[in-house]
């Protein structure tokens, strides 16, 4: 970008310094806040109502362990819905990734090659998703709904359905970096998660990329008027979504070291749930990398804590449903008073 | 022969069937203002989505400083020195002052990362010399969407300032301004002409155009319907000559 800088030099005569002020921080930080008071709320409610598992360390491991499959797609998410988009084919990126993976193998025996081969049909899914979307012009939720019926059946059509076994990766040394335990207890997907979410924070604040996400789904004409790429912009977000996707593909997979063909269908509804959990608008322009990562959390700490509170496995969805009901119209009420 | 800081010739633009702007030449001189008047639907707008390289014509030739330029898109056209106030102001209000300012041409690093520190300071010295906000609800971390209508004007003609632009485009500056916001716009007009840069002003209101326009171009369905240097024709003839105009499509 060729921005004239040249009346930049002559910097402020006065400096800058913002008092503290709480009203504002509160006004600034509002949906992050409000999602943390969830958070910790809930956790509250689940140690008082269930101290032997929510005081021991193991369930920590599980959730960190579990948690990471989909709280990592959920990031760039994120930023596809900042940007006023939405997709729905990533859970048939990460199979369609792993399709990648499991023939590269076949043909090389070369696990990192398959590795990656598994990342390139990530990155093409999310260009092809967002090609569709920019060029053809058509609502990104149609046009991801046509792609994630096409990429599943493509997986169906290519594994004739048969699900497999991936223990040669056992071995190799990209299971101990994606799916190890550090310390034979810490899980290393939930070092991945912290990595992506950080890189994610300052790929969506601190660079131009998402300083032009947030404008586009705020104001998409001024974002043109002003000459931003709008088109490129979309397109870079469904691309980040194909690699992650793709990425948390393997990870899954490699986790149990096996492959069934409907890998990902159980991760739409939670890491979309995530996403708007954690205070996005699915107006965009707003959201935030803070509030979806909690949001991942609660959304898999659900399950876990409804048992262990001592109702049936039967309540969990109708919790998640009051959960995210509730946290919605918090948001909203948020926002309202925040602006 | 002179040369103009910009120049359309027989520039055309179709919109499918409908003929927005037909064989319009137009001229910017250094250091002059110009007026654009016109009905509605007249192709005002359009005139400017073309300089500022929003859409490109259909036919005829751009000329900026005597340098032909072909293809000029948006960025292109910033490098050039145009900017813009738009009409619809172009902000984005649910971010922050500081992001609103450097829509678009964002102070980064050679990695794309952010200047963050320099923009909040810059934002703030262009708060205090140039908007005159005094308020303490405004600072770089505000949103735009909670200031009044002038306070966003504002905004909109100090992010068009800020980067040494040479030719500076208001599209109906006035619209949705109180009067006094307005009298301050009227005066930054006069600020552009005195600091020798050029402007093409938009407005329904012919006082306003009259009053700080160095010439003013008439147009009428798409063509250019004639042009006055103000010092040659008084406001009562301008005004029944755009009368005359919008019911008769012809000046005299």
């Amino acid at each position: 970008m060729s921005s004239q800088t040249n009346s930049v030099t002559s910097t402020a005569s006065q400096p800058y310094k913002e008092p503290f002020r709480l009203s504002r921080f509160a006004r600034t930080y509002g949906t992050q806040l409000g999602i943390l008071g969830v958070f910790f709320t809930l956790w509250l409610i689940f140690i008082i109502s269930a101290p032997n598992t929510f005081l021991a360390p193991q369930i920590y491991n599980a959730f960190m362990s579990t948690i990471p499959f989909f709280a990592m797609m959920a990031i760039p998410l994120t930023m596809v819905v900042i940007a006023g988009e939405m997709d729905l084919c990533f859970p048939s990126t990460m199979a369609m990734g792993m399709v990648a993976f499991i023939l590269t193998y076949n043909a090389t025996t070369s696990v990192a090659l398959a590795f990656i081969a598994a990342l390139l049909a990530g990155i093409l899914i999310g260009w092809f998703n967002g090609l569709i979307v920019v060029r053809f012009g058509i609502p990104s939720l149609v046009a991801t709904i046509g792609t994630q019926f096409l990429w599943r059946g493509a997986v169906l059509v290519l594994t004739q359905g048969v699900n497999g076994s991936l223990i040669y990766a056992k071995q190799s040394f990209l299971h101990p970096i994606l799916v190890g335990k550090i310390g034979g207890s810490f899980p290393t997907q939930m070092i991945w998660l912290v990595a992506i979410a950080i890189l994610g924070w300052v790929l969506l604040n601190r660079h131009k990329f998402g300083a032009h996400i947030y404008l586009i789904g705020d104001n998409v004409k001024s974002a043109e008027l002003m000459g931003i790429n709008v088109g490129r912009t979309r397109i870079m977000a469904f691309v980040l979504l194909g690699l992650v996707a793709a990425f948390a593909g393997v990870v899954t997979s490699l986790h149990v070291s096996f492959f069934w063909p409907s890998l990902g269908e159980g991760y739409l509804m939670r890491t979309l749930a995530s996403v708007f959990l954690g205070g996005t608008s699915v107006f965009g322009g707003t959201g935030t990398i803070l509030g979806t990562f909690i949001g991942a959390f609660i959304i898999g700490a659900i399950e876990a804590a409804t048992v262990a509170v001592g109702l049936t496995g039967f309540w969990t969805q109708f919790i998640y449903g009051l959960i995210i009901v509730l946290s919605v119209i918090m948001h909203v009420y948020l926002r309202k008073r925040t602006e | 022969m002179e040369e103009y800081r910009l120049e359309l010739r027989n520039v055309s633009k179709t919109f499918g069937e409908v003929k927005a702007l037909e064989d319009i030449s137009f001229q910017l001189g250094r250091n002059e203002v110009v007026g654009l008047l016109g009905d509605n639907g007249a192709g005002k707008s359009t005139l400017i989505k073309l300089i500022t390289g929003y859409y490109q014509p259909t036919s005829g030739e751009i000329y900026f400083n005597g340098q032909k330029v072909d293809h000029l898109t948006v960025p292109k056209a910033r490098e050039l020195g145009v900017e813009t106030v738009y009409q619809e102001r172009a902000l984005a209000e649910l971010q922050t002052l500081w992001r609103n300012i450097f829509l678009g041409r964002e102070l980064v690093n050679r990695w794309g990362l952010l200047d963050v520190n320099t923009m909040r300071l810059e934002t703030y010295r262009l708060m205090t010399q140039s908007m005159g906000f005094t308020s303490s609800a405004v600072n770089p971390e505000s949103r735009v969407g909670s200031f009044s209508g002038g306070e966003k004007q504002g905004v909109a003609i100090v992010r068009a300032l800020y980067f040494d632009a040479e030719i500076i485009i208001l599209d109906e500056p006035t619209m949705g301004l109180s009067l006094k916001e307005t009298a301050k716009l009227v005066n930054f007009v006069r600020d552009i002409k005195k600091a020798g840069k050029s402007a093409i002003f938009i407005d329904h209101n012919i006082l306003h155009v009259y009053n700080v326009a160095d010439r003013v171009v008439v147009i009428d369905r798409g063509r250019v319907a004639g042009q006055f240097l103000t010092k040659d024709i008084n406001l009562e003839t301008l005004m029944d000559k755009m009368i005359r105009v919008a019911e008769t499509g012809n000046l005299d």
